[in-house]
Formats: structure tokens, C-alpha cells, sequence
């Protein structure tokens, strides 16, 4: 067998042969380009790395990247990618999905392999519409919108992924933007560091379907007022000047945006993703409105809770060492349980 | 009192109930008892859907069905020789299988005024001369056995729940049963709560030696040991073989065994035994829903692992559109369906044959899979090592068509050397491909097997992506290419229809047989049996039997062709007569049935015999 491959990678050998066929523009490129640049810092070797996706122009991400990689079914990447995992926790697996695919089809495979604690970076590329299918509305698009299905808006209130995620039982749970590479390279960091699953939001801009949708949180004009860049152990302030932070009013049960001015420091809330009651992070995925003011982006929660891959191979070990039979040997005991007789 | 001694040569026992009287229980230990005497034994269990029916009425009546004997039989039998009746609507629910004749044990505390009305009887059928026909005999079971059991601490409630052990015993005796087995199994059963052992005990003991003291019993019967082949025997139903099946196939490939299952009747079963032999390295998941199931088994597969997957029809269908990827992926892919009776929910709880038109034909797209069916309850262990060397070895789904007959009988399984187990063992590309030594071609194939070689994650230097969407042959990229498509479609055919299986045997004693009966899966028993029994009476009938759905034996057209007359009998509307008949323009007769039971042998036995004469 071939040496394992050398580490000192750079993000051009996690570029495939493939050619990369996404439209010219499209928020996907940002974000494939800002994933090969972080993964030589995984320091895992190549082969040990895995990318398993479902369907959607997202999900062709797994062809670009020059590691072991499955291009799956609608929605059911999470599951395929339960069994590689369960089977197999040497290897780094990640998985790419959209808001299609994640939260509409394969909405039931997410839940449950986020309670799982599967140990999977889900990466979801939430473009707030159906973009492979050429442009119908999506769980995440905002009710009333106008799509080719929907001539007269949609009549179904979005998913807030984030929300939907804690409410899982997810123990990491992050947003990221996908023109903002640096931020979106260290949510990747805490994400691989991560252990069980961990789910990342990305917001992407499909530039046919549905162009500018996250504007707000891109324009130099907006965007500083628009976003909350969480940090871990810092007081919650934003705004081009820090004029706005976060509190949380005494008899309320979530949190709320003040004026930074008007308001006693020690009120302000201090972000800790470790918070084990998912409340917390919870009322930070409330704070957006409909205009995307107030909207998270890093780390919202990360807590501690054993991955379900190392649980299942604990009991698979225990089991084993229990005997120091062959399986031969083993076997033959197995076929004879119970009662049996002898015909000479 | 001295008891005369009649030999019989087989015998069938039902044992109903209420599904709380503990029917099932007794009559495994009956069948247990009988296989350490050596007889041959098939045995049928048929227990109602609802877990917990209300008490004492028809919906709720459990029975298990024993056929054992000195020779050997290939059925749990079509009529019950003996009722062991503990309820009125056990009476009621089963005496229409009961030939005129039979013994019928009938517990007479429970046929209270009360009870007769729960199930429409006006006067009891134990005084209005309806029974007349049957040798009856009343056995106030209950109060003997709370009688019996009057010295020993235990609950009123304890004690009457030993009625069923009362009547083992009672039967035990009759048949001359060895009990040992039992008595330790009581031991066993009951470690934590000694004073059940005694009572439970002390019931057996008590219906043993009323037996031997009343008058009612005057004849005692045995069954003489049956010639088989010599080794070591234990009685098996087919969900645990193939259980076991799927745990050596691990064993035997040195791979570890993934089940990803959505619980589900009448296949559950196996993944409750499956997730007890952790110590193997098998893995079982119970997954979200029956696609996670597959798609998680799918997963396994991909990182070098048996990936299994279990359920019955309805989980099926959820799971084909994953199967088609499988398919695409050309990985190995175990999917056992246990069927019952459809479509939808259907019968739960009871058997059909309807399931082989989704397994040959049920995914979009050319999707074609290995198809195979065990025909036997101990034949599940091979049939599932089989499908585990077929996926390994092709890179393949492969359905395995289990049915709930099969899944829940028994029958004496010859436990096999583990060293004459096939050998599974496979080899993972370890190296590139390619002409130049360093490129890797997931999609070259190994001329002699058409299989693509099984690299899997962690082995450096054959990175490589795979997916659903079409791929050009031998690089395995993304191809649209109208020739390269038909070229591949035609390639994924051709790697199934090209799977070497084993010529399909025919059972033609005098080879002078005009009429040929060919069968497939659970319906083996009951078509050989009435194959015997005209054979017995002079006419000539050949018999021959499908393992292999797909690909069919390469023999099997001039095998139908050598015959005037080919008759199908399978329990539903004719899905395999309907291959026959278009792959090689056979003109079979179907011989169809859905009524959610096992065909009899008697009645094959007429269909079959009409044919024989006016072929
Ligand atoms: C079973 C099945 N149903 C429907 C489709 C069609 N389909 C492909 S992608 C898609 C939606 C993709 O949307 P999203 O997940 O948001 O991905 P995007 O293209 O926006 O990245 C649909 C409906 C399919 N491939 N498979
Ligand atoms: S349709 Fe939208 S999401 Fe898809 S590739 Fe084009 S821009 Fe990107
Ligand atoms: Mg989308």
C-alpha cells in the first residue's frame, strides 16, 4: 500500500481534475475556493477525508474536491454519511447539502443525525431557493415569495435553520457567509475541532435564482449594521460604531436588541457558546428580522455530548473484549446456542 | 393404571390460546422436547397483530402449530391430529382446520357463560353435540393447576398463568416426551424468582401425572426417532438463521457486518438478534426511517464494511430509490425483505409471495439487482451467505425474499462446519489502475467478474468521487455522452445476468414425469410434500425449486422446455409465471393463492394431480 500522502498541502491539492461547472458568480465558487484553502490546516491526509453531498447545485461540491467524495440522493447525504461514519471514525467527513436538500426532502435525516451527534461537518448552503431546479421557492425563502411555482408568493412560513438545528439537539451550530472567507474559514476551524456534529449555515448568494438576497449583510453601507459577529466571551455589540448590543430583559424569555448608549454594561450580554441550555442560542437565532437586521453570524453553540460513532464502537469493543476466542471459534459457539441433539 | 402404547409415525399438535395463555412458549418447548427425541420437526407459530387483543376473544387468539415425526417432513401440516383448546375462542378460531376425528383438549374452567358469549356461542359446543364429530376431552386445566400448586407460595394470579405448563406437561406425557430440557429451561427462565420455578414445575409435573392417573387418556403415543443425517441438530426459525447467516458472513469475509433497520413485522426480529452479536463487530443501527436505514447501510459499505439492510415490503419501496443508487455506485448492498401480506399495511402478521415483481422490477431507471429466496427456515443461514457472496463478490444490491411463513417456522437445522462456509474474503484496491501507474479508474472493471474495484476511504492515492449521475466508463467522470450512457446501462445488465448460479436441480425419481411443478421460496415444502404424496399413489410429477431469481439458472429453459406441462404455484396472482412465460415463452400454468397462509400440501396435492392426468 502507498505511503499516506505527505501533509504539507496546500489548498491547490484539494482541487480535483473536474471542471467546476457552477453559473459564473455563484456564491458556491466562494465557498469551495475558501474550503480548499482551510483544509491543508486540518493537517489530516487526503485520503482520510471524505465529502458526501445529496442533490442541488451545491451539493455537485463533493466532484471539486480532490478527496474521497460521494455525490449522493436528494436529502439522504446525512444518512449515507451516518453509516460511513458509524463504520469508520478514522476518516473526516463532511457533508454538503442545501436548503432543498437539507431541510425539505432530507429534512428527517438532519434531525435525527443531528441527535444523534453524528460525528459530520454538515455544511449547508442556503441560497433561500430551489437553485438546480431552476428556481422554485425553497423552505427558507420568506413567506410571499415569487417564484416560477409561486406567481402570486408562497403561502408557507420559512424555517429558520439555526432554530430548527438546536431544536434537534445539535451541539454546534454556527452561520457563516460565503463572500466573507475569513470568517467562513474560521467557522470551518471551529467546526473540524468540533466533536459530533456540527452544523454551519452558509449563507450563498444564487446570483440567477434569487440575486442579492443577502445583500444587506454584504454592502459595506449595511452590512456593519445589519450583522452580530459573535465571539466567544465577549459582551454582544455591533454596528459601525458599536451603537447597538444585545440584552436580555429581565422577565422576558428571549433577547432583544438596545441601544449601546442607553444601556448599563453590565447588561449587555457576554456570548458563550458553551451554554448547555440551547435557549440561549435559541433567542440568538431569533434576533433577525424579516430584513436580515440583526443577524448572528460565528459560533452560536458548542457543547460537549458524546459523538454517537464512538458510543456505538465503545459497546462494539467492550463486546469484544469480553472473549479472547477467535471469531472461529466464536461463530461455532453462536450456531450451537441453545438446545441441541446429536444424531450418530 | 397400565396405558396402552400406540406407535404413530407423525403427528400434528396445535396449541391455541389466548395471546396471554402463553401458547408460543409451550409450544416451543413442545418442539424442543421432540427434537431431542430425534424426531423430524416443522413448526408454524400464528400469533394475532395486536399486541394485546382483549381477553378471550377471536382477534386474540395465539396458536403455534407442531408437525413431527419418524421420517422427513417438509411442513408444519395441513390439519391438526390434536387441539389443545384454552379458551372457548380458541375452540372457535380453530376448528374449522380440524379434520372429523381429531383430539381436541379443552380447558373447561375458561368456558364460562360469560366467555362462550364473547365469541357468539349461545350454548357451550361442549353440550350441544357440535363436537360430536371430534374425540373430546374436557380438562378443568385452571383449577387442576391451581390445585396442584396449593402448598407453594405464589399468587392466585401466578398460579393460574401455570395452566399452559399444565397442559405441556399433559402433552408431554401423551406423547412420551423427554422433559429434562424443560425443567432446565423453567430454571433458566425463572433464576430471579424461585418460587416461580416451583410452581411452573410443579404444573408440568401435575399434567404429566394426570396423564398417567386418568382414564380420560387411555393411550399413550410415540414417534419413533426419524433417520437423519448424523451431526449436531437445534431447531431454528428462519429470521434467526438468517441472522446467523448475516454474522458469519462477517465472520467468513473478515468484514465488519453494518444493519441499518426501521422496525418493522415480520422482519424486526432480526435486528433484534443481530444487535446481541456486537462481539463480531456487527453494528446494527435502528435509523429514522427505512431510507436512512439504507442509505446509513449504503455508507458502511462505502467505507468497507457488509452493508445489511432488513425489513418487509413497505420498507422496500421507501428504499428503492436508494437501491437504484446502490446500483449506480456498484457497491455491495444486502437488503433482506421479509414479506408479508399487501399492498400497504395488509396482513402484517401474514405471509404472501408479492413482493417478487418489486424485487426483479421495482426502481426507476435499468436497475437490475440479484434476486434470491431461501426455501426453508434453516435454509435462511445459506441464503443469506449467499447474498453476502454475491454483493462482495459483484459490487451489487442483492434483495433477498424472506417471507413470514419462512421468517417464523422451524425446523431442525444440521449446524454446519464453520470451516465449509463459503469464503468471502475480498480484496480493497490497494494501488492505481491506470496504464501510467498513477492515475486510478474507479470504473475499470475486472473482465472476469465486470466488478469495479472496491477502494474505499483511507487508502492513499485512489482519492476518487462517485455519484448518481452517469459516469463515463472506467474514469468514472461525469458523462452526458449518448454511447458511453447505453454503454454502461448496458454494462450494469450484463454484470448481473452474467453472475455464475448454480444449475437449477430437478426431482424427477423415475425421470418419467410429463409434468413439471416449479416453485420459489417459503412454497418448497408444501409443493414437495404433495409431490411425495402423488408419487406415493403412482404418479409421476417432477419438482424443481428457484434459489436464484436473478439471474435465473442458465439451465432453467431447456429444464421447462424437457416438460409437457409447467405449473406455478405461488402466493400471489402469478409474478413469476409472468417471467416464465415472457423469458421463455413458456405456456405455465399459474396455480395462485393470497390468503395469507402457507399453501397446504393436500391442496396442491388435488391441483397438482389434475394436472398429471390431463397432461
Ligand atoms: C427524489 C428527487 N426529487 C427531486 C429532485 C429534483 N431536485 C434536484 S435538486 C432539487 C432542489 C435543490 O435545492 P437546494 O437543495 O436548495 O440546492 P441548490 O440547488 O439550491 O443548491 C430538486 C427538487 C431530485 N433530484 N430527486
Ligand atoms: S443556479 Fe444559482 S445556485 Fe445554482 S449554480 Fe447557478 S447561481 Fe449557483
Ligand atoms: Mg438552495
Amino acid at each position: 500500500m502507498p505511503e499516506p500522502t505527505a501533509l504539507k498541502l496546500t489548498a491547490k491539492d484539494f482541487k480535483s481534475d473536474q471542471e467546476v461547472r457552477w453559473c459564473p458568480g455563484c456564491g458556491d465558487y466562494a465557498i469551495l475556493a475558501a474550503v480548499q484553502g482551510f483544509m491543508p490546516e486540518l493537517g489530516i491526509p487526503r485520503e482520510n477525508i471524505v465529502f458526501i453531498s445529496g442533490i442541488g447545485c451545491s451539493s455537485r461540491f463533493p466532484y471539486y474536491m480532490n478527496t474521497y467524495g460521494m455525490h449522493s440522493i436528494h436529502g439522504r447525504a446525512p444518512a449515507i454519511a451516518t453509516g460511513l461514519s458509524t463504520t469508520r471514525p478514522d476518516l473526516s467527513i463532511w457533508v454538503v447539502t442545501g436548503d432543498g436538500d437539507a431541510l425539505s426532502i432530507g429534512g428527517n435525516h438532519l434531525i435525527h443525525a443531528l441527535r444523534r451527534n453524528v460525528n459530520l461537518k454538515i455544511l449547508l448552503f442556503n441560497n433561500r431557493i430551489y437553485g438546480l431546479t431552476k428556481g422554485q421557492y425553497s423552505p427558507t425563502s420568506e413567506i410571499g415569495k415569487i417564484t416560477k411555482s409561486t406567481p402570486v408568493g408562497s403561502a408557507d412560513a420559512p424555517f429558520n435553520p439555526l432554530s430548527l438545528a438546536l431544536g434537534a439537539e445539535a451541539t454546534f451550530v454556527a452561520r457563516t457567509i460565503d463572500s466573507d472567507r475569513k470568517h467562513l474559514q474560521s467557522v470551518l476551524r471551529a467546526a473540524a475541532e468540533h466533536q459530533g456534529s456540527a452544523f454551519v449555515e452558509i449563507y450563498q448568494n444564487c446570483n440567477i435564482f434569487n440575486d442579492g438576497a443577502f445583500d444587506q449583510l454584504k454592502e459595506p453601507a449595511t452590512r456593519d449594521d445589519y450583522l452580530i459577529r459573535l465571539e466567544h466571551r465577549q459582551p454582544i455589540t455591533f454596528g459601525t460604531d458599536g451603537q447597538f448590543c444585545v440584552v436580555h430583559p429581565p422577565g422576558g424569555f428571549g433577547l432583544e436588541v438596545r441601544e449601546t448608549a442607553t444601556t448599563p454594561t453590565d447588561q449587555i450580554v457576554v456570548h458563550d457558546a458553551t451554554v448547555t441550555d440551547p435557549a440561549y442560542a435559541f433567542a440568538l437565532t431569533r434576533l433577525p428580522g424579516p430584513d436580515l437586521r440583526n443577524t448572528p453570524i460565528g459560533v452560536l453553540r458548542s457543547v460537549n455530548r458524546p459523538a454517537y460513532d464512538t458510543v456505538v464502537q465503545e459497546q462494539v469493543a467492550t463486546a469484544k473484549a469480553r472473549t479472547d476466542q477467535t471469531l472461529e471459534q466464536q461463530l461455532a459457539r453462536l450456531l450451537a446456542n441453545g438446545d441441541t441433539w446429536t444424531i450418530i | 393404571m397400565t396405558k396402552q402404547i400406540r406407535q404413530l409415525d407423525r403427528v400434528v399438535i396445535r396449541f391455541a390460546g389466548d395471546s396471554g395463555d402463553g401458547m408460543q412458549l409451550t409450544g416451543d418447548r413442545f418442539t424442543s422436547e421432540t427434537a431431542q427425541l430425534g424426531n423430524d420437526i416443522s413448526t408454524l407459530p400464528n400469533f394475532p397483530a395486536e399486541i394485546r387483543a382483549p381477553a378471550g376473544t377471536l382477534p386474540g387468539v395465539s396458536s403455534f402449530q407442531v408437525h413431527f415425526a419418524d421420517y422427513d417432513i417438509l411442513t408444519p401440516g395441513d390439519a391438526p391430529n390434536v387441539l389443545v383448546a384454552m379458551n372457548p375462542a380458541a375452540l372457535k378460531a380453530n376448528l374449522v382446520d380440524l379434520p372429523r376425528g381429531a383430539d381436541v383438549i379443552v380447558n373447561t374452567d375458561e368456558f364460562t357463560k360469560r366467555n362462550l358469549a364473547k365469541v357468539g356461542y349461545q350454548v357451550s359446543p361442549l353440550d350441544d353435540g357440535s363436537l360430536d364429530g371430534y374425540v373430546v376431552h374436557p380438562v378443568a386445566l385452571t383449577s387442576m393447576t391451581v390445585g396442584a400448586l396449593a402448598g407453594l407460595e405464589v399468587s392466585k394470579k401466578d398460579a393460574e398463568r401455570a395452566k399452559n405448563m399444565f397442559a405441556l406437561g399433559l402433552l408431554s406425557w401423551m406423547y412420551s416426551r423427554p422433559y429434562e430440557s424443560t425443567l432446565r429451561f423453567l430454571e433458566r427462565k425463572f433464576a430471579a424468582r424461585p418460587e416461580l420455578v416451583a410452581a411452573n414445575v410443579a404444573a408440568f409435573r401435575a399434567g404429566w401425572n394426570f396423564g398417567e392417573t386418568t382414564e380420560d387418556f387411555s393411550v399413550r403415543y410415540e414417534v419413533k426417532p426419524a433417520k437423519m443425517v448424523a451431526g449436531t441438530y437445534r431447531n431454528i426459525t428462519g429470521n434467526q438463521a438468517l441472522s446467523l447467516g448475516l454474522v458469519a458472513a462477517g465472520v467468513r469475509s473478515g468484514l465488519p457486518v453494518f444493519l441499518g433497520a426501521y422496525p418493522i413485522t415480520p422482519a424486526s426480529d432480526i435486528l433484534h438478534e443481530l444487535s446481541k452479536h456486537k462481539r463480531f463487530g456487527v453494528v446494527t443501527m435502528q435509523a429514522e426511517d427505512e431510507i436512512a436505514a439504507v442509505g446509513a447501510a449504503l455508507g458502511a459499505s462505502y467505507g468497507g464494511s457488509l452493508g445489511v439492510t432488513t425489513t418487509s415490503g413497505p420498507g422496500v419501496a421507501l428504499k428503492s430509490e436508494t437501491i437504484s443508487l446502490a446500483v449506480a455506485l456498484e457497491l455491495p448492498l444486502v437488503v433482506v425483505d421479509v414479506q408479508r401480506a399487501g399492498p400497504s399495511t395488509g396482513m402484517p402478521t401474514k405471509t404472501e409471495q408479492a413482493d417478487l415483481n418489486m424485487a426483479l422490477f421495482g426502481r426507476h431507471g435499468e436497475a437490475p439487482v440479484a434476486v434470491i429466496a431461501p426455501k426453508s427456515p434453516a435454509d435462511c443461514f445459506h441464503a443469506a451467505l449467499e447474498a453476502a457472496r454475491i454483493a462482495l463478490t459483484y459490487r451489487t444490491p442483492v434483495i433477498l425474499l424472506s417471507d413470514n411463513y419462512v421468517a417464523n417456522g422451524s425446523e431442525p437445522w444440521l449446524l454446519p462446519d464453520i470451516d465449509s462456509l463459503p469464503d468471502l474474503r475480498v480484496q480493497f484496491a490497494t494501488a492505481p489502475n491506470g496504464e501510467d501507474g498513477t492515475t486510478f479508474l474507479p470504473y475499470l472493471r475486472d473482465p472476469a467478474t465486470l466488478a469495479r474495484p472496491w477502494a474505499v476511504p483511507g487508502t492513499p492515492g485512489l482519492e476518487h468521487r462517485i455519484g448518481g449521475l452517469e459516469k463515463a466508463d472506467k474514469t468514472g467522470d461525469i458523462s452526458y455522452d449518448p454511447a458511453n450512457h447505453d454503454l454502461m446501462v448496458r454494462t450494469r445488465a450484463a454484470r448481473i445476468d452474467t453472475i455464475p448460479v448454480p444449475d437449477i436441480e430437478v426431482e424427477d425419481p423415475d425421470g418419467d414425469a410429463r409434468v413439471l411443478v416449479l416453485g420459489w421460496g417459503s412454497t418448497y415444502g408444501p409443493i414437495g410434500a404433495a409431490c411425495r404424496t402423488l408419487r406415493q399413489r403412482g404418479l409421476a410429477i417432477a419438482q424443481a425449486h428457484l434459489r436464484h431469481l436473478a439471474p435465473m439458472p442458465a439451465n432453467l429453459g431447456d429444464v421447462l422446455r424437457a416438460y409437457d406441462r409447467v405449473v406455478i404455484p405461488e402466493m400471489n396472482l402469478g409474478q413469476l409465471a409472468h417471467v416464465i412465460r415472457a423469458r421463455y415463452l413458456i405456456d405455465a400454468i399459474g396455480y395462485n393463492q393470497v390468503r395469507g397462509l402457507p399453501f397446504t400440501a393436500a391442496e396442491l396435492e388435488t391441483t397438482l394431480e389434475e394436472v398429471v392426468k390431463n397432461a
